[in-house]
């Protein structure tokens, strides 16, 4: 029997949106299907180029959970002309879609060890996914600490959720802003500061970090500080990604195309030039 | 006395002090609980004591007439709340409120500057342990100030 060929991952795939959920005023939730066959597979920290038809492609991270649902879930806020449109698509729309890209969260590679999850604002989107599995999964890691950084109460990403993984005996939440009425009951500060307070073994852990990158070099630098080793520390890295399968590089990182070794990078092997300026 | 010196030992700020120091700290210190909503000082208040969080969490705020409070940062277990007590004028410069139910060990800033100018070696060793955290709350500060978070 003949194989079907893979389709050309320069061709967008049609989508539909079956389901629009907004987040937060200029952030929605969307779910798409496929408008014929069945959504590809894709592992936790990928991401798909989304095509709104006339205006523009652009790289969004996965935010659903990879093992349930046929929709590939995203969660897009707007920034710009493309992310925009993502913003204002209704149900029924289609939109174009290729992927997915990218490397992955190390989460089967985690077992065993601590977890640190270190999402700043709409980084919690890209890391939903691994928490999605390693929760499902909890009895294969040792301590999970997730930690969020958000700019206050009312732009936290997926409320809800985080209060019901919060009931769990098995996971330590910390939310954090950087400021807030005083009716907020929380911590105020940033989310480099919460790390020390963090339950942990440093020399046993992985750490997952997604957020703005002057939020991830300070994170980072308080988990080296406390013991955590360069190379069990991973970034999400965004550029300005296009042909998201490392040719035309628009995201080359010096030695690196994020498109194809990222989004997800192992600390250590961009750490030269990690605080590089114009990199 | 003894108690106050043997918490004052346990807490983070004071780990490796001498004995001999922690007791002469322990000379200017005293216990107090903080009942949620109720303020440790108030902006403007002589700064003449700093406090050792031993459990709680405390809000230091900014208050703009005619507007609600804004929370800038919060301090918790093992954490100090105060460094206006070092410098002149020693007068606070935002206010510091219980968000729960918050005990604390009170240094009493006359006292510690007294016995800190006469035994520089005190003097420095607390200078050692307040400069990472004034610095540390710099480098946080900064970080908020850039609101990474908003758009660009």
């Amino acid at each position: 029997m003949a194989v079907p060929p893979l389709p050309d991952p320069l061709v967008p795939q049609v989508y539909r949106v079956d389901q629009v959920r907004r987040e937060l005023s200029d952030t929605v939730t969307l779910e798409l299907t496929p408008r014929s066959g069945s959504r590809p597979t894709f592992e936790a920290g990928q991401f798909n180029m989304l095509y709104v038809f006339g205006v523009g492609e652009v790289p969004i991270s996965m935010s659903g959970d990879r093992a349930n649902g046929a929709a590939f879930v995203h969660t897009v806020r707007d920034v710009g002309a493309v992310s925009g449109a993502i913003t204002k698509l209704e149900v029924g729309a289609t939109v174009g879609l290729r992927g997915p890209f990218g490397t992955n969260w190390p989460v089967a590679a985690a077992e065993g060890s601590d977890v640190v999850i270190v999402a700043g604002g709409l980084g919690l989107a890209p890391l939903r996914p691994a928490i999605y599995d390693i929760l499902a999964n909890r009895r294969r890691y040792g301590r999970v600490v997730i930690l969020l950084g958000t700019r206050n109460p009312n732009d936290m990403l997926y409320r809800h959720e985080l209060e019901r993984w919060r009931q769990r005996l098995d996971v330590d939440i910390e939310v954090t802003v950087d400021h807030a009425n005083p009716d907020w009951h929380g911590h105020v500060g940033v989310v480099p500061a919460l790390i020390p307070r963090a339950d942990f073994d440093p020399h046993d852990t992985v750490a997952l970090v997604c957020g703005p990158e002057v939020m991830m070099r300070f994170t980072v630098s308080a988990l080296r500080d406390a013991g955590v080793p360069a190379d069990r520390i991973y970034l999400s890295m965004e550029r300005n990604m296009k042909c998201a399968i490392g040719l035309c590089g628009h995201c080359q990182f010096g030695p690196t195309f994020v498109c194809k070794d990222g989004p997800v990078i192992r600390f250590d092997r961009i750490a030269d030039i990690f605080a590089a300026r114009e990199v | 006395m003894e108690g106050l010196e043997r918490i004052l030992r346990e807490h983070a700020f004071f780990e490796g002090f001498s004995a001999e120091h922690s007791q002469l700290v322990s000379g200017c210190a005293r216990n107090h609980l903080f009942n949620a909503g109720q303020y440790l000082f108030r902006e403007g208040e002589p700064a003449n004591e700093f406090f050792l969080i031993r459990h709680g969490r405390v809000a230091l705020e900014i208050v703009a007439p005619g507007q609600t409070p804004i929370v800038i940062a919060t301090v918790g277990e093992g954490e100090t709340v105060g460094a206006s007590w070092l410098v002149p004028p020693y007068r606070w410069t935002f206010d510091a409120r219980a968000v729960e139910l918050t005990r604390a060990i009170g240094i009493d800033a006359t006292c510690l500057r007294g016995k800190c100018e006469t035994d520089h070696h005190l003097g420095y060793e607390m200078m050692k342990r307040f400069l990472p955290i004034l610095v540390k709350r710099l480098h946080a500060t900064r970080l908020q100030i850039l609101d990474v978070y908003g758009k660009r």
